[in-house]
């Protein structure tokens, strides 16, 4: 499989990544030799085979169902680019 | 010896004893940080950081109140949470970021009584494997070819500043961490040692994540001796992180033997080649010798699907990076692009300019596999790869202990020789990826310096949770090669 300036266009917008169409074209061959190489897979015969979920074998925990923290608001916003009234603010969604 | 050219161990020994303080090491490795600046190892020192902790251990030498690390200063890689400090993960985006909350694993140097030297460079969110892509610039290797030129080399990756730090004097051993080779494939360029255990032994948790389901935390010092100190201090169970192993910490330290009596080590056949240096190999050979004088049984074994375990690697890391690298949205935390008028422009913007060229690469291979339609033919077949990767190991140690291997397939390169060939880039880490796809513990050891002077490593995988075989034939290693070569400083 290779892709086109579309395609990685399409994958950039996927990623909320802006790109230049310059940026983009410079990525198609990139992609389509990383792509390319991975594509060697493809000898193996892999059928039947199940994919890894979890590679040292573990079991998931379940914790109580309480509250464990808490109360922690200004350090939560205290990275924030921008805050107001303790939230995070955007910009505007609906007009 | 000054103290900042001492092991960890003797650091302890002698601050035990009573032959120097702290507080005099503290200013050692801090008059270190300082005078090393050239080599861009450090992103933020913190010299207070350091005194307090050694001005507490002073103290608490006096009260006969003693924790494992007390006198030692580490270095911290700048992936790790710290409170109060940067921790921006070599990133643009996440600039100026400075955690309320401290990574577990830092946390607990920071509670067996080690200090804080600083935070070190790295390649950006620890993709790459020269510290070229960090948006502090690369670190420069202390190391020099023999060749009369003054060519900047590489540490490696993505611990480079961490590498770099330990082989100039400038940490007695740092944290590093390592997905696809990060701590292995530095520690061999730089002529130092690295351990990274078994998926699991280190919590995740406040360790900006990259590949979640293959990073892992791990000491980078001179010897494997300090290796096991810090990781010691390093493991051990996390609520906090839903894949952390529920195990005591073996004492590692004390388990150290360099006696391999009894012990098989398998040499793989399809780690040998084409177009790797015949020096990489002629070592190789010679840690055959040594651990075979150290009493172990040389067997050959085979792991088939050898070769097509960095394509696997190179679907499912950028797939999970994909992932993992959504929350830098520029809303909670870090870069954000102003000037836009509406929120997904916002996060556009925000990640274009805060991401560098190989993040952004890694993300969009990574969308590009996990998206519809392509997801079966690309991460489930890498997925499918990985089980057969990990069942070749599992195989392999039906007839073996421990497995031994060179660590990088080349010395150390010159800066910017490969940055513009991903492809050629990715190769570095060839015997590094199988290991860290299966979760085994892996570790390089320093073996000798090539013709042109430069440092190699020889790369021992043991069977999960055997660290202390892996240390344990390391230190044979260690004994027997007596690789005493230092960076003759220029900086």
């Amino acid at each position: 499989m290779s892709v086109n300036a579309d395609q990685v266009r399409h994958v950039a917008k996927l990623a909320r990544i802006a790109m230049s169409d310059a940026e983009v074209e410079a990525m198609v061959p990139e992609f389509n030799n990383i792509l390319g190489w991975v594509e060697q897979l493809g000898e193996v015969d892999t059928d039947g085979v199940e994919p890894l979920t979890a590679v040292i074998d573990n079991h998931l925990r379940l914790r109580d169902d309480v509250v464990n923290d808490g109360n922690i608001r200004s350090d939560i916003l205290k990275n924030a680019p921008d805050a107001q009234h303790g939230f995070f603010a955007v910009p505007k969604v609906i007009e | 010896m000054s103290l900042n050219l001492k092991t960890i161990a003797d650091l302890r020994d002698g601050f035990r004893a009573g032959e120097f303080s702290a507080r005099e090491i503290a200013e050692s490795f801090n008059a270190a940080v300082e005078a090393g600046r050239a080599l861009n190892a450090y992103t933020v020192e913190t010299p207070e950081a350091a005194l307090a902790a050694a001005n507490a251990a002073d103290e608490a030498r006096q009260a006969g109140d003693l924790r494992p690390l007390s006198g030692i200063p580490l270095g911290i890689k700048d992936l790790f949470a710290t409170e109060g400090v940067d921790s921006t993960s070599g990133s643009n985006i996440l600039k100026g970021f400075k955690p309320p909350y401290e990574s577990t694993v830092s946390g607990k140097l920071k509670a067996a009584g080690a200090g804080m030297l600083g935070k070190l460079n790295m390649d950006e969110f620890a993709m790459g494997s020269s510290n070229e892509t960090s948006a502090y610039g690369p670190v420069i290797s202390p190391w020099k070819r023999n060749d009369g030129g003054n060519a900047a080399l590489t540490p490696g990756g993505s611990s480079g500043g961490s590498a770099a730090a330990v082989a100039a004097g400038m940490a007695p051993g740092v944290t590093g961490t390592d997905t696809g080779g990060s701590i292995r494939q530095p520690a061999a360029f730089t002529g130092i040692t690295g351990i990274k255990p078994t998926y699991g032994r280190c919590s995740r948790w406040g360790i900006v994540a990259f590949a979640s389901s293959l990073d892992q935390a791990g000491p980078m010092a001179r010897t494997v001796r300090d290796c096991a100190i810090l990781l010691e201090n390093m493991c051990g169970f996390d609520p906090k992180d839903a894949t952390s192993l529920d195990l005591p910490v073996p004492q590692w330290e004390a388990g150290l033997s360099s006696d391999l009596k009894g012990k098989r080590v398998g040499i793989p056949r399809e780690y040998r080649i084409e177009g790797v240096p015949e020096e990489i190999n002629a070592l190789w050979d010679r840690g055959i010798e040594w651990l075979k004088d150290a009493g172990a049984e040389i067997v050959q074994i085979s792991l088939p699907h050898t070769k097509y375990a960095l394509p696997t690697y190179y679907i499912i890391a950028p797939a999970e990076a994909s992932s993992n690298l959504a929350r830098y949205d520029g809303v909670r935390y870090g870069l954000r692009e102003t000037g836009v008028k509406t929120l997904d422009d916002m996060y556009a913007a925000t990640r274009a300019a805060g991401f560098g060229a190989e993040v952004k690469r890694r993300i969009m291979i990574g969308t590009y596999v996990l998206s519809a339609g392509y997801y079966d033919a690309y991460f489930t077949k890498a997925q499918k790869m990985r089980t057969l990767i990990k069942r070749d190991f599992a195989e392999a140690f039906r007839d073996c202990d421990l497995i031994l291997t060179p660590t990088a397939p080349s010395a150390a390169f010159g800066l910017s020789e490969k940055m513009s060939d991903p492809l050629a880039m990715y190769l570095n880490d060839v015997f590094a990826v199988p290991a860290s796809l299966a979760g085994l513990p892996a570790m390089s050891v320093p073996g000798g310096l090539d013709s042109q002077g430069l440092p190699l490593g020889l790369h021992l995988i043991g069977k999960e949770l055997d660290e202390q075989g892996v240390l344990n034939a390391g230190l044979a290693i260690e004994e027997r090669a007596g690789f005493t070569a230092r960076a003759e400083k220029w900086w």
